[in-house]
């Protein structure tokens, strides 16, 4: 099952030429981009790790994506984004986040039920990778 | 530009360097260059050339003719005294490579030792890989390269960070270009214990010392763009001044001349202040006389340092 998630969830992966201009348009935004990895695909996960510090103060889109390519190296079978966060007083969020590198094999995720009280059940979603512990999952 | 190979394509058009020369405004980088620089004339020689190159290069590339050299290495070392404009000549050229589309921004960032090399053991790489990082599609200046390598020092972190500079400057060529800025006779020995690196740099251009006549002609230079003027006096005292100047120790070519015209607003702000209760008129706010200048140390009436 593909996970998609971020501005970019309703598109094909994007190609490295794609992901460039999209660096290009947020360096031209003022935007400090870092980039993230996890393996844990939960939605809710927020906590993804960072790859290095992010970085302000660049010009062109080269210098991050020699990073984005030294994280996809160290971390192929994770999770990789690229998040473009705006410093701007009163925004100081991140504006655009997409993925950039995915495992091979996505397990996808099983649908719990729970009986609760009275016979209600509640649903919750648990991926198949999160099973495994932190590290051997994909 | 003519191979066996090309002749034997009659259908193409006949190449118009001259519209590519006028659509990439290199000439008014060039003419820039050439106004506002006085002097230089090997260091102007060598960006003619560069600029040349790469004009050339693109048209062998665009025109489809198949003829793709891959991009030139245009690392350069910049060797020179102190003053002779090597910061402003860097500047110059992140513009002029910009305008010929070498580099994708033209922006220069120029670092020092400091900003490169850590202070303890893991602290080099991060700290040089992120003034690249800021550097790339623009021109890295390192001004005072040979501080780089300290040999007396065997544990120093300095080699650490020219490692880093000399894989990027091999593999990314097309995303930077280097230029490594300082004297002459440290740069020569920087290059000697470092053969890597000379070698890997194409342009080695040597900054010449200003003659009299230069050295006045940028003072005129510097004094229009503050828009003050030199009294006839005052002119003569300040060739006076810069022969002088140019025997004593320290000297650092345009450097000092700035330096004393600087000295020599402040004795005219004095001046003028000195005399308030006379009208003043804009002439005066604008003229530097001879005695602003001739109260100086060089001359030897030792008022200042």
């Amino acid at each position: 099952m593909k996970l998609t998630q971020g501005t970019f969830s309703f598109l094909p992966d994007l190609t490295d030429e794609q992901v460039v201009a999209q660096i290009e348009y947020c360096l031209k935004n003022g935007w400090a981009v870092s980039i993230e990895y996890t393996d844990d695909p939960h939605p809710r996960n927020s906590y993804w790790d960072m790859y290095g510090a992010p970085m302000f103060d660049l010009r062109d889109a080269a210098g991050i994506m020699g990073e984005v390519q030294s994280c996809r190296a160290t971390f192929p079978n994770c999770y990789v984004k690229v998040n473009a966060f705006d410093s701007t007083h009163g925004v100081e969020s991140l504006r655009l986040s997409f993925i950039v590198n995915r495992p091979k094999d996505e397990p996808g995720f099983a649908l719990v039920r729970e009986e609760a009280a009275g016979r209600q059940i509640r649903y919750t979603t648990r991926a198949y990778a999160t099973d495994k512990p932190e590290g051997a999952r994909y | 530009m003519s191979g066996p190979d090309i002749v034997s394509a009659p259908e193409q058009p006949p190449l118009d360097l001259d519209a590519l020369y006028r659509d990439s405004h290199v000439g008014e980088t060039l003419d820039a260059l050439d106004r506002e620089l006085v002097g230089l004339v090997p260091v102007k020689t060598r960006v003619r050339e560069i600029a040349a190159l790469l004009l050339v290069e693109r048209l062998r590339r665009t025109l489809g003719l198949g003829l793709d050299a891959g991009a030139p290495s245009l690392h350069m070392s910049f060797t020179g005294n102190p003053g002779t404009g090597k910061t402003t000549v860097a500047l110059r050229m992140a513009a002029l490579l910009h305008s010929l589309g070498y580099v994708r921004k033209g922006h220069l960032v120029a670092v020092t030792r400091d900003d490169l090399v850590g202070q303890y053991i893991g602290h080099t790489a991060p700290k040089t890989k992120e003034v690249l990082k800021k550097a790339m599609g623009g021109v890295l200046f390192i001004d005072e390269a040979y501080y780089l390598y300290r040999p007396e020092n065997e544990r120093d972190y300095g080699q650490e960070a020219i490692e880093i500079l000399l894989q990027v400057m091999e593999n990314q060529r097309d995303d930077l270009v280097v230029i490594l800025a300082g004297y002459r006779d440290r740069m020569e020995r920087f290059f000697q214990s470092n053969p890597g690196l000379s070698s890997r740099i194409a342009h080695h251009i040597d900054f010449p010392d200003y003659s009299g006549d230069e050295l006045f002609a940028i003072a005129q230079l510097m004094l229009d763009r503050m828009q003050y003027r030199l009294s006839d006096d005052a002119a003569l005292a300040l060739r006076q001044y810069i022969a002088l100047r140019r025997t004593r120790p320290h000297f650092a070519n345009a450097r000092s001349v700035r330096n004393a015209l600087d000295r020599a607003r402040l004795r005219q702000a004095k001046r003028l202040f000195e005399s308030r209760g006379e009208p003043l008129s804009r002439d005066a706010l604008m003229t530097i006389e001879a005695a602003d200048i001739r109260a100086s140390r060089v001359f030897g009436n030792g008022d200042e340092k």
